[in-house]
């Protein structure tokens, strides 16, 4: 591999033909171009596939369980496909949505944070008493606590990109830890300085936040069944939700920061011979990772509990892990496999009360992941394989024409 | 299922505002029982405050659905959840009733799985736990023509579809109280307490009052586990095991743990000292190995069960009323139990007080003096 020199070139320049050996051509192509219409729409088809695949295989459990599952998957849809069930999947979708989008920006860079979980926790920890503590006005006050969650989710990463930037210490193993170390200082903290025992209830709560600092609900779904009314109300976070989807694609895909970040994530050696420091972009990543990891449990404390209590909501970090895995860490496809993981969770209780098992949710998003690994496996194996034999036929091409 | 649903929506818009069967047997005579849909009118009714309630009796009312929301845990926990759901069935083969139970996953399940039973037309709807407090208090607030009820579980400013279901753990404590007064040799006993939460200082005060009654002089250890809101005070038998083996060791013979899950501890203490433990919440005898049966005295027991099935019992009957319920000694809401024989020679004793608390010539304190 002849490496241009560097210093005489423009960066991007200089790192194409570092990042361009050969063979790997298409790879590079679908990191630097992720939205040509080709490669979008081979992972597309694949996730798609892979979800299809994931059925029949649940299909199959549901058979040799003595369930119909054409019945299964019929309720399913049936009850899944109503106003209030969507916007419920949307409302579910939110927390997944940024925790994903936290995921994806580590895997972008190499770095499998799986300690989004425990992120998730401390921001929203620290968003409830500190934003609990200050007086402003609305819309001031709710941005103070959203920049506090990222702070608090970013410190938290941090750890982990110190400890693997100084002390080599693996990236999984550290948040994996840190994740059960949130949890304990968390209740330590509640425990001792943050309980605030407002009534006779059982569920003991933080001191709650104003009413400055709550996120109106953007709109309410209604559905009158005889005597009884469902209601379903969506959080305006999914607005946040959605635009940091949109930071997420301008920075990491459309950036020039964002293109050094996969360069040193796609090959750090080759990236650093370019000049760009991966001990640096580790760190960069991890905090931004875990800032927006942070703003996961916000959907729920400003919109729902205003406090936060041991009652809280957990395994977004972990569910943020399967749904960026299964959006192939695209923008587009986080948001769309966001959903159907907020969809699958909605159609649960339906499940349960046809005295099917809830359990098929949790299957069904099991083998949906491991299927979609397998299938991008396949594929991708498969796209290397044509683009290694096209790139053979066109290296080939200027040899027979000067043989000619 | 399709089919009674069917049904169901037919019933629906022949009756509004009621609630349909939605088995098939019932189903038949639900198009022509007309006196069973007036009742189903009245249930509605008995909602709105002062309203006097239909005089149904008791059993077999037609199309009554309940609904069961279980938080994470679900049935299968060996306690609290399958108490509720000793309950339900009893509501089922009782009063006829269809049963829809949903479990929690995570939290964020609470409301949509209550919104997902009101919507199906399950009414009465029970969650199980306090943690269902924020989840009730909206959906409650938007259905009132749906009866709620919440174990454990009290918020401020609730509607009047809601019932708290609280029991009268202080009278059941005071009981065993007296038992472990009764049968200890060293005059010196203990109480662990799970979090150091009003609700469980009840149980506290009761056991102290009770064994006082009876032996004034006796000495009582007593400790929580954690502060209010540390719910590792529910799960830590390791912690409780430490502190009844000092205990036993400095001479106690009897302590009575309420602290969910780590009662095993001083189960296995008492198994090493060769001492009693009293258990809480379900009769812990029935459950424990045969080695650790030998040194359970009795239970505090808390009847989850009798709890859901009165206020359905009350919903079915038309006398519902929203509010906080207190289930005691009189209800059998709360009791000890007997298993094992070993309070055989006590219980003559202890029936007496029994009768005396449900009097009221005793009032238990629910706080510690």
């Amino acid at each position: 591999m002849s490496t241009p020199e560097p210093s005489t070139m423009p960066l991007s320049t200089a790192t194409e033909g570092i990042m361009n050996p050969g063979t790997n051509d298409s790879i590079w192509t679908r990191l630097v171009r992720p939205t040509s219409g080709q490669s979008v729409l081979i992972t597309l088809a694949s996730s798609v596939a892979a979800v299809f695949i994931a059925m029949i295989i649940a299909g199959l459990l549901l058979l040799v369980t003595g369930k119909n599952p054409i019945d299964a998957y019929g309720k399913m849809l049936h009850a899944g496909l109503t106003p209030v069930k969507l916007v419920e999947a949307m409302q579910r979708a939110t927390p997944l949505i940024i925790a994903a989008v936290a995921v994806a920006i580590g895997f972008k860079m190499n770095l499998f944070n799986i300690g989004v979980e425990g992120q998730f926790l401390i921001g929203m920890f620290f968003a409830a008493v500190v934003g609990a503590k200050v007086h402003m006005a609305a819309p001031l006050h709710v941005t103070f606590v959203i920049i506090i969650a990222m702070i608090a989710g970013a410190a938290w990463s941090g750890i982990a990109a110190y400890l693997k930037v100084k002390k080599g210490v693996n990236e999984v193993i550290a948040t994996i830890m840190l994740n059960s170390i949130a949890l304990s200082v968390i209740d330590w903290l509640f425990t001792s300085y943050f309980r605030y025992q407002s009534s006779a209830s059982l569920d003991v709560k933080s001191k709650p936040l104003p009413k400055t600092a709550w996120m109106p609900v953007l709109f309410t779904v209604t559905s009158k069944t005889g005597r009884s009314t469902q209601h379903q109300t969506l959080t305006s976070f999914v607005l946040i939700a959605l635009l940091v989807v949109v930071l997420f694609w301008l920075v990491v895909y459309k950036s020039k920061f964002g293109f050094r970040l996969r360069a040193s994530g796609y090959n750090a050696v080759a990236a650093r011979t370019a000049g760009i420091s991966s001990s640096r972009m580790i760190v960069v990543a991890m905090l931004m990772s875990g800032a927006v990891a942070g703003l996961a449990g916000l959907p729920y404390l400003l919109g729902e509990s205003h406090a936060y209590g041991p009652s809280r909501p957990d395994g977004y970090g972990f569910n943020g892990i399967a749904v960026a895995l299964l959006g192939r860490n695209h923008p587009a496809g986080i948001i769309a496999a966001a959903f159907l993981w907020g969809f699958l969770d909605s159609v649960s209780a339906p499940l349960q009360i046809a005295k099917l098992p809830q359990s098929i949710v949790l299957v069904l998003k099991a083998i949906i992941l491991i299927t979609v690994v397998i299938v991008n496996e396949v594929v991708g194996r498969r796209v290397a394989k044509r683009t290694a034999d096209r790139t053979a036929a066109q290296l080939a091409l200027p040899t027979a024409a000067v043989a000619a | 299922m399709r089919k009674s649903k069917h049904i169901a929506a037919i019933a629906l818009v022949a009756s509004f505002g009621l609630i349909a069967a939605a088995c098939g047997s019932d189903a038949k005579t639900s198009n022509t029982a007309a006196p069973s849909t007036t009742t189903g009118g009245t249930m509605a009714a008995t909602t709105t405050p002062g309203t006097t309630g239909g005089t149904t009796g008791g059993t077999m009312v037609k199309g009554l659905k309940l609904g069961i929301a279980f938080d994470t845990g679900g049935r299968g926990d060996g306690t609290f959840n399958d108490s509720a759901g000793r309950g339900a069935d009893k509501v089922k083969s009782t009063l006829g009733a269809t049963v829809d139970e949903l479990e929690a996953t995570t939290a964020d399940d609470r409301q949509p799985n209550l919104t997902t039973l009101t919507g199906n037309g399950d009414n009465p709807i029970i969650a199980v736990g306090f943690a269902f407090g924020d989840a009730l208090a909206k959906v409650a607030a938007a259905n009132p023509t749906t009866d709620y009820a919440c174990v454990d579980g009290y918020y401020d400013n609730a509607t009047p579809n809601v019932a708290f279901l609280s029991f009268a753990a202080e009278q059941g404590s005071y009981l065993v109280g007296a038992a472990a007064a009764l049968k200890s040799k060293t005059h010196h006993i203990g109480f662990i307490g799970g979090q150091e939460i009003d609700l469980i200082k009840t149980f506290e005060a009761g056991y102290i009052a009770g064994a006082k009654s009876i032996d004034p002089t006796i000495k009582i250890e007593s400790q929580y586990l954690g502060a209010a809101g540390d719910n590792n005070a529910w799960t830590s038998p390791d912690k409780a095991k430490e502190i009844a083996n000092g205990w036993y060791k400095a001479g106690a013979d009897i302590i009575y743990t309420a602290a969910g899950g780590s009662g095993a501890g001083t189960i296995a203490a008492a198994v090493e000292s060769n001492a009693w433990a009293i258990g809480v919440d379900s009769d812990q005898y029935l459950s424990a190995k045969p080695d650790e049966q030998k040194h359970i005295l009795t239970s505090m027991i808390k009847r989850v069960d009798s709890a859901v099935f009165e206020i359905s019992k009350d919903f079915a009957s038309g006398t519902f009323k929203g509010g906080v319920h207190v289930y005691d000694l009189k209800t059998d809401g709360v009791g000890y139990s007997t298993s094992g024989g070993y309070l055989d020679d006590v219980k003559d004793k202890l029936d007496a007080i029994k009768a005396d608390i449900i009097s009221g010539k005793i009032v238990v304190p629910t706080k510690v003096a």
